[in-house]
């Protein structure tokens, strides 16, 4: 199996971070990268799409969407009854991993790209159709009908926090500029991919380093908890993926989305939403653990399961 | 050159509080406020403004005493709950043309 190099980036940050070395990235940058890699990934999904738009994926669209919502649920009962974890901090954990992660994602599509695998273009309209549903099912577990939520900002906070409005936004252009249309920003947004992809997980690095400490104090449940959810939702995005009849590249794409968790958008919404769950516990598990378990071994484990139930279920 | 004695209120808190404090400050009769992004060390742990979600805000209002104790009760029945806020205030004296 071959070794996707930016993923080393992450080790990197991580290394720095633990060594208490005195990079950093400044936060202008880190904007800067991420409005960068949600433009790109938006206008390549785009470009796809308005290659492959057919009509039948709107059907597949709508079993993908219903069935990422249940990955709160599976998520919610383990870390209420099976974790003993209070009522808010369940469900904003839930929420977290319900939601997705672009940076996991783009480090699938760099996978997808090293094994020469193809895959279809409209998977990236689910990175923008699968980071809501999650975040309104964790307000409602955690309010369970009592107290009042601010719904009018977390709305406004998940359709037009930059990462939902930039990916739309990437995505429409794209799909109006088509292939041709789009060739003069291609060294900008698609050549240079890779490269700020990698700054970007250097970051990413630095920041998981900071939050071991938070971890540390949550004990061994939280910590297994983030390594077996996502193996549980990225089987679900290979047995969904396998059963609307997507490419193996697909079912690799969607199993990584299922498996993902935001911790950027999410703990914004969460924080303004379930202001009473402990951030640190969310964010911990979501970049400390699973966002660093997806990169090493979530990814090739997820191929290795869509591989496996595309030879033998046909 | 004129100079009047007002009170400096200041408030630290999370950075994810500022669309919400934007809306709220001004019905409160705040006319105006300096923000600037913040980071330290304080009872919510170490806050390193390295990443956008986990850093702090710094909110300076130049206000009256009474408009002043509005503004910190109103944050403290909102917030003090589940935010670190932190909110003191000083004499200053406003130097205006």
């Amino acid at each position: 199996m071959s070794f996707e190099p930016v993923v080393l980036f992450f080790l990197l940050g991580v290394a720095a971070g633990l060594a208490r070395s005195d990079l950093k990235i400044p936060s202008s940058i880190y904007d800067a990268l991420s409005i960068f890699l949600l433009l790109a990934i938006g206008l390549k999904g785009g470009v796809m799409l308005a290659e492959h738009a057919e009509p039948g994926m709107l059907l597949d669209g709508a079993v993908i969407v219903l069935a990422g919502a249940l990955i709160p649920f599976i998520a919610f009962p383990l870390l209420r009854w099976v974790g003993r974890m209070n009522r808010a901090d369940s469900a904003s954990i839930a929420a977290h991993y319900g939601s997705v992660s672009v940076v996991t994602f783009s480090v699938g599509v760099t996978f997808l790209a090293q094994e020469g695998q193809a895959y279809e273009g409209y998977m990236i309209a689910f990175l923008v159709l699968l980071e809501m549903p999650a975040l309104v099912i964790g307000v409602l577990l955690a309010r369970h009908g009592q107290g009042s939520v601010k719904w009018g900002k977390l709305l406004h906070e998940v359709f037009f926090g930059k990462s939902i409005f930039l990916l739309a936004g990437g995505l429409l252009i794209g799909y109006l500029a088509g292939a041709e249309g789009i060739k003069p920003l291609d060294k900008l947004f698609f050549d240079l991919f890779k490269g700020v992809l990698a700054l970007f997980l250097l970051e990413m690095g630095l920041v998981a380093a900071g939050r071991v400490a938070d971890l540390r104090a949550h004990g061994p449940f939280l910590i297994s908890f983030a390594m077996v959810m996502p193996l549980i939702a990225g089987l679900l995005g290979v047995v969904v993926a396998w059963s609307v009849g997507l490419t193996l590249g697909g079912a690799l794409l969607l199993a990584t989305l299922y498996a993902s968790a935001s911790y950027i958008a999410a703990p914004a919404a969460m924080r303004i939403a379930v202001p009473e769950a402990n951030p640190g516990l969310s964010i911990g598990a979501a970049l400390g653990v699973t966002f660093p378990f997806n990169l090493f071994v979530g990814i090739p484990v997820y191929y290795w399961m869509a591989q496996t139930l595309y030879r033998f279920g046909g | 050159m004129n100079t009047s004695n007002r009170l400096m209120l200041t408030v630290v808190c999370e950075a994810v509080l500022e669309p919400l404090l934007e809306e709220e400050l001004p019905p409160l009769g705040v006319t105006g406020y300096t923000i600037t992004d913040a980071r330290g060390l304080g009872s919510h742990g170490r806050r390193s403004g390295a990443w956008r979600k986990e850093g702090n805000i710094r909110v300076d209002i130049l206000c009256d005493p009474a408009l002043a104790e509005r503004v910190a009760e109103h944050l403290r029945r909102e917030y003090e709950a589940n935010y670190g806020l932190l909110i003191f205030s000083a004499p200053v004296q406003v130097h205006s043309a």
